[in-house]
């Protein structure tokens, strides 16, 4: 069956004509509608995905063909996208039809891909389960009781119930790779500036990056191709050459040293996690990488740090939605002041006004310094520790959270318990640095753990070959959710 | 540092956000808890610590004075909620 | 009791880029609403900015020019509030370090000279504007000029009176409209001002609560509008009250200010970094590169003018108060080098030309060449000063060059001695009264004689060789008579 397939053989059967994009897209469309109860999409159009399809296929007849082409791929609802909703998971823009495409939406098409949807996420991309989209949660394929992490959740879910081969996803701090280790999939965090921003609707604009969420760090290589790259639209892109990263994979890890942090060991790891995450390290020094204890002290710190930082930039940047130019507008208002402020309180959901008023406090006069100028020290600080730990190391390993998917519901009454799940997540992004999760286990539950890799700045090739010399060894990213066989 | 009801109410009004006076008090509690977590802060030792607002150490990039855009407004309005003359409307504003 | 007046003005000056500060819309004055918007403009969710380059380098050359210190490396910050004209909700301004910091420009008042001190000028975006009393009630937004760039330019509190202000006012519209980083054109908002006013008693150190008028748009306005502030500040404080610090607005038609209660809520900014955009960099390539650029500016030219030119106070003053006059009086007198005469025509028949058609002197119907070659013309005896004017007025209709007009017309001077002979003569001869009153010591009676052989001789007769001629053939009538 096509769908079992990963974005690697699924191109490869593209590309020998082993079957048609149409052929392809429809199969891939019909698991979509039978899962539906997954509710990992917001938006999906057959009709014009298979006409995509369709020309793709006439294309490829005529000898015109490129990396992606006629593969189906989904797209997290935070890209703006000209024909099909860009929601956000919020009813502040549940029928916002972008005038304009994202560059990484325009890459993707330029590369022959095909949207087959845009996936469910938390709403704004604020939240850890995917449970605070107005378009109601996602399930994990793993564990229908269970979230599939967030703010991600709805691509992670999609590529592992495979309705969809490879998907995007954008992290800010955690949300690409949390879900992925909660769904049993590879899941890139790029460095900060790698991939464009342009289209990518902002929660914190100094943290967020998009990236690839696959079945292996092939797709996540093939994927990242296509999306990274300079963009005259982003300031803050870097005009930086992206590497050939299919070349770089099966370059041998003998040698290399991977830091393990003390701290990762003790406080709040679930045991099985813990379990996994040894043995996977064991792994590692099979294929001939060699352990090093390394000290990451300011991390204990990165917590507050992150959610200083990021509600006080999603504060400013939710500040558009005022139901005057795009998305939603409250019924009845007699002056500005009620227009502003029932559009605002009707359109977004709890989490995102929570986070709005942490942010405008933590900005607000007589708090900056206490609040968020130390954070951005402390952000100093983090990042400074990680470039001496990378003298003692190539690569820092741990778990990439704590637990493994926790149960729809169980946290979202107590938002900081929510905010402590992101702990191993958030200090790459603090730093702007890549990191990568993979699958390395099952709990009691059967439910996957994910082990995080750091690299140093702009070194994704060298994560991407860490992980796929350790899936080149191993099988946990072939295993698929019994439910979707 | 405690957080009070008027704190809430200031912030909220700040940021445009309209609270039930019945959930005032719940968001009163979530935000205390919160800022305890940011108490955890203060044990940091960050003196002459630059402050980093953004992760890669690069300067602005400075673009060349050109119009690089179409005339546009048909399409930007057409998700607008409400165009009167090709204004965007908002209610009488008295100055 | 006496009182001080104390001013600080902020001037937003508009930069005369082609496309916005942050993104590659038109920045097109007039056009129909919401034309010159992209989606950047209207702050659609994903969209980010990208700084004009000119924009930077037009805050560096004004850096520069009131010998400021132009920070090399500036940062963006986002000052948020919420108003319809105001699509993202913040406004991209810069806060904690700006563009330019310090520097000064000199005024004159009748004290003399007076320095008054920049505090700062940085660089931030225009917001939209708002159209009220809409048909279907409503107000509406208008965002072609959201995202213009501007500098805004902050004095220190250093003019004690509203005529300091206007001074300092004009000496940096003047300034900015010679460096070509803002077209000075205060109807249409390009140059708006507001201003911060206080008063105290006399030899009193401390400043007086002060407060900020808005909306001010014209010379004739910002100091009617002070004139009545400190009036009504000393009105209140002599009866006992105190000076709330508030803003307030301007209301021309009824010449007074009033305060903006609906802006008065507890401002708080909550300004921070853009994350969006790094810091601004001025490297030592760009900085040579925009000095190199920096032309000569108004006072130093001024002073040249007097030294070089030996014009007065006033003509240099005027002339030097805008570039394009004073480029084209000094294409004038290169021609011609006569800078009086070149100063009295610019002054005044150009100008007084100018001001009837409503042109500016860069739209002048004559080109500096042409004036300069009819000031030689002058000066070389070919016409009169007289017949110069009528030459003017057909080179503004655009019949030609000074030499064209004066051949095809035969408007030359008579300077053939022998013609002029023979007319001095005839007149002598028809005129016996007048030579014999003049014979008698009634001297006045010689500019009449003159006029009768300029009459004879169509005007053409060059003055000075009539006088000459007529004055030795009527000594000599003296003599004999004697």
């Amino acid at each position: 069956m096509p769908y079992r397939q990963n974005l690697s053989s699924i191109v490869g059967m593209l590309n020998r004509n082993d079957i048609s994009s149409v052929e392809l897209v429809q199969c891939f469309l019909d698991r979509i509608q039978k899962h539906s109860d997954l509710n990992a999409f917001i938006s999906t159009d057959p009709e014009q995905t298979l006409k995509q399809a369709q020309l793709s296929d006439e294309a490829r007849a005529r000898g015109s063909s490129s990396d992606l082409s006629g593969v189906p791929i989904a797209h997290k609802d935070i890209f703006c996208t000209t024909h099909m909703a860009t929601t956000c998971g919020s009813r502040m823009l549940k029928d916002f039809i972008s005038p304009y495409n994202a560059t990484v939406v325009e890459l993707l098409s330029k590369s022959g891909a095909i949207l087959i949807g845009k996936t469910n996420m938390d709403e704004f991309a604020m939240g850890s389960s995917t449970e605070t989209s107005w378009f109601g949660p996602t399930r994990n394929p793993w564990h229908g009781d269970h979230v599939p992490g967030g703010s991600s959740g709805g691509s992670a879910a999609a590529v592992a119930a495979r309705l969809v081969p490879a998907a995007t996803g954008t992290d800010t701090g955690g949300s690409i790779r949390q879900p992925a280790a909660f769904c049993g999939l590879t899941g890139l965090k790029p460095s900060y500036g790698r991939i464009s921003r342009y289209g990518m609707i902002a929660y914190a604009s100094s943290l967020d990056q998009g990236g690839p969420i696959t079945q292996t760090a092939e797709d996540a290589a093939r994927l990242l191709q296509v999306m990274a790259g300079f963009d005259r639209r982003d300031a803050t892109s870097l005009n930086k050459q992206v590497p050939n990263y299919l070349d770089h994979l099966c370059t041998s890890i003998a040698g290399l040293r991977i830091g393990v942090p003390s701290n990762f060991v003790d406080d709040a790891v679930n045991s099985e996690v813990l379990d996994a995450i040894h043995d996977s390290l064991a792994e590692f020094e099979k294929l001939g990488a060699k352990l090093v204890e390394v000290s990451l002290p300011s991390s204990k710190a990165a917590i507050p740090c992150y959610y200083v930082i990021a509600p006080a930039e999603a504060s400013s940047n939710l500040s558009r939605f005022d139901g005057v130019r795009y998305g939603y507008r409250t019924d009845s208002f007699n002056d500005l002041d009620e227009l502003y402020k029932k559009t605002r309180s009707e359109g977004f959901g709890l989490e995102v006004k929570r986070r709005i008023m942490i942010g405008t406090f933590a900005l607000s006069s007589g708090y900056y310094d206490a609040y968020y100028r130390k954070a951005q020290q402390i952000r100093r600080l983090i990042s400074d520790e990680f470039e001496s730990a990378f003298k003692q190391c190539d690569y820092i390993a741990g778990p990439t959270s704590p637990t493994t998917a926790f149960g729809l519901g169980e946290k979202t009454n107590d938002p900081v318990s929510m905010y402590l799940s992101d702990i191993f997540t958030i200090s790459a992004n603090l730093a702007g640095i890549p990191a990568i999760s993979i699958p390395v286990g099952f709990d009691k539950l059967g439910l996957p753990v994910g082990l995080q890799l750091i690299g140093q700045s702009f070194d994704e090739q060298g994560l991407l070959n860490l992980a796929h010399s350790y899936q080149q060894v191993t099988n946990w990213h072939e295993v698929i959710p019994t439910e979707f066989t | 540092m405690s957080i009070t009801k008027y704190d809430v109410e200031h912030i909220a009004n700040l940021a445009r956000i309209r609270i039930d006076t019945a959930d005032i008090e719940q968001y009163t509690l979530d935000l205390a808890r919160i800022l305890e977590l940011f108490q955890q802060m203060d044990s940091m030792d960050v003196k002459d610590k630059e402050p980093l607002a953004h992760p890669q150490d690069i300067e602005l990039r400075l673009r060349n004075d050109e119009v690089t855009e179409p005339e546009m407004r048909q399409k930007l309005q057409s998700v607008a909620p409400s165009i009167h003359q090709g204004l965007y409307s908002v209610p009488q504003i008295i100055e | 009791m006496a009182w001080e007046t104390v001013i600080g003005l902020e001037v937003h000056v508009q930069l005369c880029t082609q496309s916005k500060i942050f993104s590659g819309a038109g920045t097109m004055f007039g056009a129909e609403p919401n034309t010159q918007t992209c989606e950047v403009d209207i702050a659609l969710p994903g969209v980010l900015p990208v700084m004009n380059k000119e924009a930077a380098l037009m805050a560096v050359k004004f850096g520069i020019a009131i010998g400021a210190n132009v920070n090399r490396r500036s940062i963006f910050a986002r000052k948020n509030y919420f108003y319809p004209d105001l699509p993202k909700g913040y406004q991209i301004s810069q806060y904690e370090l700006p563009i330019v910091s310090g520097g000064s420009v000199d005024i004159s008042t009748p004290n003399g000279n007076k320095t008054i001190r920049i505090t700062r000028a940085h660089l931030e975006e225009d917001a939209g504007k708002l159209l009220h009393q809409q048909a279907n009630n409503c107000s509406g937004v208008d965002l072609n000029r959201a995202g213009t760039p501007l500098l805004e330019i902050v004095s220190e509190p250093d003019m004690r009176s509203p005529s300091e202000a206007i001074a300092y006012l004009k000496k940096i519209h003047t300034l900015v409209r010679y460096l070509k980083i803002c077209d000075g054109n205060m109807q249409e908002g390009s140059f708006r001002c507001d201003a911060n006013v206080s008063v105290r008693p006399k030899r009193n150190d401390q400043f007086g609560t002060r407060c900020e008028i808005k909306n001010l748009n014209s010379f004739r306005n910002i100091e009617k509008s002070i004139n009545f502030e400190v009036k009504r500040h000393i009105d209140v404080l002599k009866a006992g009250g105190n000076i709330a610090q508030e803003t307030r607005l301007y209301d021309a038609n009824n010449d007074l200010t009033r305060s903006m209660r609906s802006k008065e809520e507890a401002h708080d900014y909550r300004y921070f970094p853009d994350p969006d955009l790094p810091p601004l960099v001025i490297s030592d390539d760009l900085f040579s590169e925009t000095q190199a650029l920096i032309p000569e500016l108004p006072d130093h030219r001024y002073k040249r003018f007097i030294s070089s030119y030996h014009l007065n106070e006033k003509d240099a003053e005027f002339l030097t108060s805008d570039r394009e006059i004073a480029d084209y009086f000094e294409q004038v007198v290169s021609i011609c080098s006569d800078s009086r005469k070149s100063a009295n025509w610019i002054t005044g028949e150009l100008l007084h030309r100018l001001n009837q058609n409503g042109l500016d002197i860069k739209n002048s119907k004559i080109a500096p060449p042409m004036l300069g070659e009819l000031i030689q013309k002058i000066n070389d005896g070919t016409i009169s000063g007289k017949i110069a004017k009528d030459v003017f007025d057909e080179m503004w209709r655009g019949e030609g060059d000074a030499n064209s007009i004066i051949e095809t017309n035969n408007l030359g001077q008579i300077s053939n001695t022998d013609i002029v002979d023979d007319a001095i003569d005839k007149v002598i001869e028809n005129h016996a009264t007048q030579v014999q009153q003049y014979l008698d010591g009634q001297s006045k009676v010689f500019g009449f004689l003159v006029g009768k052989v300029m009459q004879a001789t169509a005007g053409k007769a060059n003055p000075q060789l009539v006088n000459q001629i007529l004055k030795t053939k009527l000594t000599r009538k003296h003599e004999i008579s004697d």
